[in-house]
């Protein structure tokens, strides 16, 4: 099954002039400085920058779990600013995926229940051809009776994958989907990731710390300071890696500028 | 490491109150029982000082059947009026005045029921205006109707010096009498403790309380300058002889309370069960927080073992977490009750009309509080300590996954303290003398704890099974499958529940065997259409006067009229109840009783008949004598007759009527049994028989029917007393429900952030925390319906041989009321641990530390 993508032409997701402050006075952070991004349907987008530079957060506010200060969010043509929760809750049911560092899967369910978690939640069926095919994507066939504390890392964060695959949200969001793996395990994950995504059209954006695993993406964008700062299509590890490198001589230089002033 | 333990119980507050909570409603019941008693016993105490403060010595007849218990006797032995001039000529003695006071004067009320007093309702002579009785209006008693009543009464009856008022005394039925002055004791005490009183001329009161003339119950006796109570007793107790009682009013104040002490030692026990079954609850609940506290922990525990604390730091870390909760928990249990004490006791005073002693602070409930809270906090947390301390170093860079560990071990110490559990429970009840009791008790404790340790093992098929009704929605059966995720902590939340529910059923079951058994056997036993009887609300029961038998008899509505009569006497040196009928022949009838062996068709003087049990049981047979001292004094052989069957009315030793004439306390008919003539309608004859006793307030009439019900009604009445009792052991394990459910939501903290991030709904997430919940509850529920049934079955099956009855009967209709009060708590309980899970911040929950 393969659907024709249309890169640059439609937006799975998109965020516009997006502030987001936490706490107030002293203790004030501000996480995101005004970002828009736009994250076009059926590419695989990655997000990178510094430690606290706000790829959680942003992705958080693009996932509906956090509200914005300021600024507007849209899934599809869907405005989440200003949601209730029920409503937010129907379109995590819909159009949201998860893929979370920690696999966060049910230890009470198997494997095949967990997959299907999110379905049975929203009181829907899955397409059966379509779990086949996700099942067999991810190569879980023989380990669909087990429970997640019969499954290694790798194994968990597969059916992590797959459980968000199964019911075609309109985007997935992945937050270090690797961080815990081995680079083995990891580049199955990200190799199924991109699969995905080219042969399924799948929208996948995800936080990464690893240049390598953000080589998978087609697009990266660069955060510091809770700013859009840099964007690399069709990246390779080493041109990434080098971005960084420049991000981060620019955020101590700011840091010693701040700390002198 | 006390600051870490400190610090880490400061950071779990709500766990802190919640485990606090446990102990302070396990700690109540205990201080709040002994609180009551203290003070009840020094009101009493109050009460008997100032009653003798102005005897010197008191000498009266001895009872040969009284009750040496108590020191109490319905009987009253009269000593002749001569007696005081005898004890006037004893050394020392200065003055002896004979008086008459004794218990039995029922005044009837202006709305013509009997003025009711716990206290007593007593009658007696008027001796004068002394140190401790003064007329505040009118005048002493001068004509034979002339009374003089205490102040207390006259209150509470409304009644004024010139009012006419209508008394059945001790022996004399109904009279109208007129009060002529109202009297109060000194320090303007209405009455001594609440109880009513009614003064006669002296002439009266010897015949109509002692039915006799020239004749004292007590003689007064106040001794000469210098001569002590004591030198005083002596010297009387010298010239009287054994055939008399001599006291001084120290020790008359102080057999009369310990008398009273003594029965409200049992209220005393009474209340300590409860406690002790809160406790038990609450150890379970104790031992249940601390497990997972220290579960949680893990790491915490792990780190320090690894920065090199050493196992037996570990261990006192938790146990002095146990001993900071036990005593704060005692601390408050101790206030909480001695409030509820304080509040039951003065419900008491001034119910009964008595002045409070005040609240006192009785060191024993002090000790006993902060002993008992502290230990039994401090030993159930002695097995998670022991856990604690296993935690291996290693485990702190380790993800805290706890594994399932088998329960072999477990379960076969299940195995073992059920079987032991069950044994002493069967021992105790086929009858182990002295040691039944605590036999009972101990069994039906260690099999609680024997099927609390099996319950992980059953909790996985029941757990599914219960769950199942749930999982047809999706939150049903993630709830579902959270609790059987830890059966060991299922287990032991629902053991709780178990332990509460169980003793519950058991009594329940117990009773409602007893109430259907009663309902049975009278059916079955009593051919008697009505039976005619009073509600005893003092030491005199209520009598079917004389002449109004004998109208009853009269009446031609009726077929068979017999009356029954019983009393305390002295058989072969041993306290007993004995029987007396007016008219054998009719209660043969009436009972259906049939002779076994011997005769029984009448009884005469010198001869008994008794039951083929009561026979069986004390090896009598036809010819057997035994010697009865009755209650006004004489001894006589008597030699069986006859043996009846055993029924469930009228078993026991009967006596011929001309013998309970003579030796009775009261030989009037207290109860009539009465056979209306066929074809009359039941009402009707009722009807008829209370026409006789209008005038009569303190017997009644009651059908068949009438008489099953309100003896079921009593029961009815008994059990919802002990059930309300046993809610408050229900609650704290209620509590521990919450507790489990709290913990559990906060340690699956990411797992429900993660359920909401892929779309579970807030009202879901409620769902799957109730219906958890509800699952624990009714796992534990259940459990305590099958061992409390079973418990309760047990003990009836083994009462069988002694009191009779051995149908098990289960409360159907209790048992499901508790079904679907445990599905409700369970809601309930769910509540607060839900509220928490719904609030929870989807972002926090994933976002790891
Ligand atoms: N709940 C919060 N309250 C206050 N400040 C917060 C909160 N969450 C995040 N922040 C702050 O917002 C900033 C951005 O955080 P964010 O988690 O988005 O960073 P990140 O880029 O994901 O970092 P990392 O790579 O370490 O995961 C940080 O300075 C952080 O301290
Ligand atoms: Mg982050």
């Amino acid at each position: 099954m393969t659907t024709t993508v249309t890169t640059g032409q439609a937006v799975a997701a998109r965020a516009v002039d997006v502030w987001k402050v936490y706490g107030s006075g002293e203790a004030q952070v501000i996480a995101l400085h005004g970002v828009s991004v736009e994250l076009e349907r059926g590419q695989f987008t990655a997000i990178m920058g510094p430690s606290g530079s706000g790829k959680s957060t942003l992705m958080h506010t693009l996932a509906g779990l956090d509200s914005v200060t300021r600024g507007e969010i849209f899934i599809g043509d869907t405005r989440l600013t200003g949601m209730s929760d029920g409503d937010l809750t129907n379109l995590r049911r819909t159009k949201v995926g998860f893929i979370f560092q920690q696999f966060n899967l049910l230890p009470t369910l198997t494997a095949e229940e967990n997959i299907l978690l999110p379905l049975s939640i929203a009181g829907r069926k899955a397409d059966p051809k379509w779990y086949e095919t996700v099942i067999d994507t991810v190569g879980l066939r023989d380990r669909l009776k087990h429970r997640p504390s019969q499954l290694s890392g790798g194994q968990q964060q597969r059916v992590a994958c797959a459980r968000a695959l199964v019911s075609r949200p309109e985007v997935i969001f992945a937050d270090e989907p690797t961080g815990n793996l081995d680079s083995r395990s990891g580049a199955e994950v990200l190799s199924f990731l991109r699969n995905s995504v080219r042969e399924y059209g799948q929208t996948i954006v995800m936080v990464t710390h690893d240049p390598n695993a953000a080589s998978y993406a087609d697009r990266v964008i660069f955060l510091a300071d809770g700013q859009v700062v840099d964007e690399l299509l069709a990246p390779s590890a080493d041109a990434v890696l080098d971005k960084l490198k420049g991000l981060d001589a620019k955020v101590e230089s700011a840091a010693d500028a701040s700390q002198a002033g | 490491m006390l600051r870490a333990t400190l610090k880490s119980l400061l950071a779990r507050k709500l766990r802190l109150i919640l485990s606090t909570l446990a102990v302070v409603l396990s700690v109540m019941f205990v201080s709040g029982s002994l609180v009551l008693t203290d003070t009840l016993g020094r009101t009493f105490d109050n009460v008997f000082s100032n009653i003798y403060s102005y005897t010197d010595v008191q000498v009266s007849a001895k009872s040969e059947t009284a009750d040496a218990a108590s020191g109490n006797s319905s009987a009253i032995l009269p000593v002749p009026a001569s007696d005081v001039a005898r004890i006037e000529k004893i050394d020392g003695v200065r003055k002896a005045t004979g008086s008459v006071f004794v218990s039995g004067a029922r005044v009837i009320g202006k709305n013509g029921k009997v003025v009711i007093s716990q206290s007593g309702q007593f009658g007696g002579s008027w001796t004068g205006e002394d140190e401790l009785t003064k007329l505040i209006s009118g005048r002493a008693p001068s004509a034979p109707d002339e009374i003089v009543i205490n102040n207390g009464l006259a209150k509470q009856a409304k009644f004024a010096v010139g009012d006419p008022v209508d008394i059945i005394a001790r022996a004399e039925a109904r009279k109208t009498y007129k009060v002529v002055g109202i009297m109060q004791y000194a320090g303007n005490r209405d009455s001594m403790a609440g109880e009513t009183t009614v003064l006669f001329t002296e002439a009266t009161a010897q015949q109509v309380m002692l039915g006799e003339t020239d004749v004292f119950n007590v003689i007064d006796v106040k001794g000469k300058d210098g001569v002590t109570d004591n030198q005083l007793r002596d010297n009387i107790k010298a010239a009287l002889g054994p055939k008399y009682t001599v006291q001084t009013g120290d020790e008359l104040s102080k057999a009369s309370s310990e008398a009273i002490r003594g029965l409200l030692k049992y209220f005393n026990y009474f209340f300590l069960g409860f406690g002790t079954i809160a406790l038990l609850v609450g150890v379970f609940l104790i031992l249940n927080t601390f497990s997972i506290i220290v579960s949680q922990r893990t790491q915490e525990l792990a780190l320090l073992r690894a920065m090199g604390a050493s196992r037996w730091q570990i261990i006192r870390s938790v146990l002095i977490e146990a001993l900071l909760i036990g005593t704060v928990g005692s601390l408050f249990g101790f206030l909480v009750g001695m409030g509820l004490g304080a509040a039951g006791a003065s419900a008491f005073t001034s119910l009964a009309k008595m002045d409070s002693a005040g609240l006192g602070l009785p060191v024993a409930a002090i000790v006993t509080s902060f002993t008992i809270g502290i230990l039994v906090t401090m030993i159930s947390a002695v097995l998670p300590a022991i856990k604690a301390a296993r935690v291996a170093p290693i485990a702190a860079m380790r993800d805290a996954a706890t594994t399932d560990k088998p329960l072999t071990g477990i379960t076969i110490g299940g195995g073992v303290v059920t079987a032991v559990g069950v044994g002493s429970l069967s021992w105790g009840l086929a009858g182990a003398g002295d040691a039944t009791l605590l036999l009972v008790f101990g069994g039906v404790l260690l099999t609680l704890i024997g099927v609390a340790l099996l319950a992980p093992l059953i909790s996985r098929p029941l757990v599914a099974g219960l769950g199942s009704v749930f999982s047809w929605s999706v939150p049903g059966k993630l709830g579902r499958r959270n609790s059987s995720r830890n059966p060991r902590r299922t287990a032991i939340t629902a053991g709780a529940v178990m332990v509460g529910i169980a003793i519950i059923t058991m009594i329940s079951t117990i009773f409602s065997s007893l109430s259907t058994a009663i309902g049975e056997s009278v059916e079955k036993d009593l051919q008697a259409d009505l039976i005619v009887y009073g509600q005893q609300t003092s030491d005199v029961p209520p009598i079917i006067q004389p002449d109004e038998l004998k109208q009853i008899k009269a009446l031609p509505q009726l077929q068979t009229v017999a009356s029954v009569t019983y009393d305390v006497v002295s058989l072969n040196g041993k306290q007993d109840f004995v029987l007396a009928y007016d008219d054998v022949p009719a209660v043969i009838t009436v009972l259906k009783l049939h002779p076994v062996a011997g005769r029984i068709d009448h009884i005469d003087s010198g001869e008994f008949t008794v039951d083929e049990k009561t026979a069986k049981e004390r090896k009598y047979t036809v010819g057997s004598t035994i010697q009865v001292t009755f209650a006004k004094g004489q001894t006589k052989t008597l030699t069986l007759v006859g043996i009846t069957n055993s029924t469930s009315n009228g078993n026991g030793v009967v006596v011929s009527n001309t013998d309970a004439q003579a030796g009775f306390t009261f030989p009037q008919p207290i109860q009539a049994l009465v056979k209306a003539k066929d074809g009359v309608a039941v009402d009707d004859a009722k009807a008829a028989v209370e026409g006789v006793l209008k005038n009569n307030p303190e017997v009644s009439v009651q059908t068949k029917k009438e008489l099953v019900g309100s003896s079921q009604q009593q029961f009815d009445v008994a059990l919802v007393i002990v059930q309300v009792l046993l809610f408050i052991a229900l609650g704290i394990s209620v509590l521990g429900v919450i507790n489990t459910l709290l913990l559990s939501v906060i340690e699956r903290t990411r797992e429900l952030g993660m359920l909401r991030a892929i779309g579970l709904r807030r009202r879901q997430t409620w769902s799957m925390v109730t219906i958890e919940s509800v699952v624990i509850t009714l796992f534990g529920t259940v459990l305590g319906l099958v061992v409390g049934a079973g418990l309760g079955a047990a003990t009836v099956t083994a009462l069988k041989s002694v009191i009779g009855f051995g149908a098990v009967t289960l409360p159907w209709g209790y048992m499901i009321a508790y079904i679907i009060g445990a599905v409700i708590v369970g809601a309930v309980a769910g509540l607060i641990p839900a509220i928490r899970a719904v609030r929870l911040n989807v972002l926090n929950a994933i976002a790891y530390e």
